[in-house]
């Protein structure tokens, strides 16, 4: 080694040294594992008191709850009729709150000419997502089942009601995080299309929808997911609280009453037997698994479309 | 300095607005001979371009040669980019934007009300300064264009005419199903490229291809122009100026005026700009006294 940038022996050794410990960040980072370790603790106690409680009426009943209707009888008593309220349900708001809410995030993000009206409709529609779900299911109740009894249905109060609230409760939900997935398509991308002659539909159509596809499934299944755990805005609407006797028909499946899995947990849980303890729990590890299995999908479906630029 | 001391306005013919008849063949554009218009494919006469208040660029005439390279040069923010998407009309999807004067495209005025910008950008294509490949399939990138225009005939020979003339067919022929996004910044740019001929434009603008590349893929890229030129007429955008010295055929020096507009301080053949310019301004850019 050259002598020409010597340093006097050690000098170097010392001033690399650690001179004091960084309490702050110290502190800091334990502090942020604590936080994450508060809500674990919290989610895994939740969940392992609902298991402890509920698995037992599976051990003992096995897929019985799963395929006995309502009851008052807490030993017969079974949320198939919740099952297929909920997927109703999810399929109604799936039918509806998607399409509109997407295609309405497509025209405020491509099509709305950038101006005052459209940033005060887009904070509009912020805030309409932080409405209390059970006033959608005052709304609900003023408007679709008002209209439905009106149009001949005894008395409105059905999963097509219950499903037209849910909708309107997650369209602004539906429609913050599709535009939010359009928006983050870059517009390097929507210049390419322009700068080979692509109309505005033929760039929205096949470069930005495409992208964004990833995005908005995530956000509408999440949301589909919110739906399927609201109890409130139903109950308003006249989901069944007790039993009922399911109809014979596929109309009856429509027309007639209807329950979902939250709104059997909401009607056990005040019960005054014992045993419909248990089954409360049984039902919401039912809800639950319905629930993951649905973002699960909604994930699955992400990275099979996920791109990268 | 002071540039509106140094720099004469150039005179232009006068302007033909819309309305007049369109058939303008053959015109000379200008006066004072600094410009030999020899068969232009796109004129612009008097151009200037607001973004809302402020006025980007002023008074712009010039004339693009077809099958000859056309760079405009000029220090950073004078309006270059600006400037070259008044050509196909890109600047429409800026919202508050506005163009005075006019841009022809075969003599006939491209903002004209009944002209559909759609259509005009199909016969004067653009290149970006960062390529941006759409996140498809090397294929599906070149083919887009033709689809789109519901090409009818042997799509798969287009792609590969396409490759080849952008020079990179060599290169992608074995993985053409791969993403656009797979390769290299050279041949993505290249790629970009390919997809901007295979639907036939007559004319390709290029605002700095090369700003992101490597002194390899710029050569590349500026070979590849000279090669263009046959068959497009291409205008470029660059602050490099080696580059419009190397690859261009005509340039046209944009500099800055006081009210921060960008003008036209002088254009002419590239070589008289680089070896004998008449003006002291454009001398001291070309030479790299500022800028």
């Amino acid at each position: 080694m050259s002598t020409a940038g010597a340093v006097a022996a050690g000098t170097v050794h010392v001033s690399l040294r650690r001179q004091r410990i960084d309490v702050a960040g110290y502190v800091f980072s334990a502090i942020l594992l604590l936080s994450l370790l508060f809500s674990l603790a919290l989610l895994t106690v939740l969940v392992a008191d609902q298991l402890v409680r509920g698995v037992p009426v599976f051990a003992e009943r096995g897929t019985g709850l799963l395929t006995s209707p309502l009851s008052s009888n807490p030993a017969k008593a079974g949320v198939i009729q919740g099952l297929i309220g909920s997927a109703l349900l999810a399929s109604i708001v799936a039918l509806t709150a998607f399409p509109v809410g997407i295609l309405t995030a497509v025209y405020i993000e491509e099509y709305a000419p950038a101006g005052r009206l459209t940033r005060f409709i887009d904070i509009n529609i912020r805030n309409l997502a932080g409405v209390p779900s059970v006033v959608y299911g005052l709304l609900g109740l003023a408007v679709f089942v008002a209209v439905l009894s009106k149009v001949g249905q005894a008395n409105g109060a059905n999963v097509i009601t219950g499903g037209l609230t849910l909708s309107v409760l997650i369209l602004p939900l539906v429609i913050i995080t599709s535009a939010e997935a359009i928006r983050a398509v870059p517009n390097a991308i929507r210049e390419a299309g322009y700068g080979i002659g692509a109309s505005r539909w033929q760039v929205v159509r096949k470069l930005v929808l495409p992208s964004a596809t990833p995005g908005i499934l995530t956000g509408t299944v999440l949301a589909l997911s919110r739906a399927l755990g609201e109890t409130a805005p139903l109950i308003l609407v006249g989901a069944v609280l007790g039993s009922f006797s399911a109809g014979r028909s596929l109309a009856d499946l429509f027309t007639g009453a209807y329950s979902a899995l939250p709104v059997i947990v909401y009607d056990w849980a005040r019960k005054p037997q014992d045993e419909f303890r248990a089954l409360t729990s049984a039902a919401i590890i039912v809800l639950l698994l319905v629930t993951v299995i649905a973002n699960g999908f909604a994930i699955l479906l992400r990275n099979r479309y996920d791109r990268r630029w | 300095m002071n540039p509106t001391a140094t720099a004469p306005e150039i005179t232009s013919a006068p302007t033909e607005r819309e309305g007049t008849p369109a058939i303008r063949v053959g015109s000379t554009a200008s006066t004072d001979g600094a410009m030999v218009a020899i068969d232009p494919v796109i004129q612009l006469r008097d151009v200037s371009f607001y973004y809302n208040a402020f006025r980007a660029v002023k008074n712009i005439t010039i004339d693009v040669p077809t099958h000859q390279i056309t760079a405009l040069i000029g220090p950073s923010g004078c309006g270059k980019s600006t400037l070259l998407r008044t050509i196909n009309r890109m600047n429409d999807l800026i919202p508050g934007t506005r163009v005075e004067g006019s841009v022809t495209f075969h003599d006939e005025d491209i903002y004209a009300s009944y002209v559909d910008a759609v259509e005009v950008r199909r016969r004067i294509g653009m290149v970006f300064q960062k390529a941006n490949p759409f996140p498809k399939s090397i294929y599906d990138n070149v083919a887009f264009g033709p689809r789109l225009n519901g090409y009818k005939g042997d799509l798969p020979a287009l792609v590969e005419s396409s490759l080849k003339r952008a020079a990179i067919w060599d290169e992608v022929k074995d993985k053409l199903k791969q993403s656009g996004l797979s390769l290299s910044g050279g041949q993505q740019q290249r790629l970009c490229i390919a997809r901007a001929i295979a639907t036939e434009p007559e004319v390709i603008l290029m605002d700095e291809p090369c700003s992101a590349l490597d002194p390899r893929a710029t050569l590349q890229i500026e070979e590849l122009m000279a090669q263009l030129k046959e068959n497009f007429t291409i205008v470029i955008v660059t602050h490099n100026m080696q580059q419009a010295a190397r690859a261009s055929d005509r340039t046209v020096f944009l500099n800055m005026a006081d009210d921060r507009a960008g003008y036209v301080v002088e254009q002419a053949p590239t070589i008289e700009i680089f070896t004998n310019p008449k003006n002291q301004m454009t001398e001291d850019y070309v030479s790299g006294r500022f800028g």
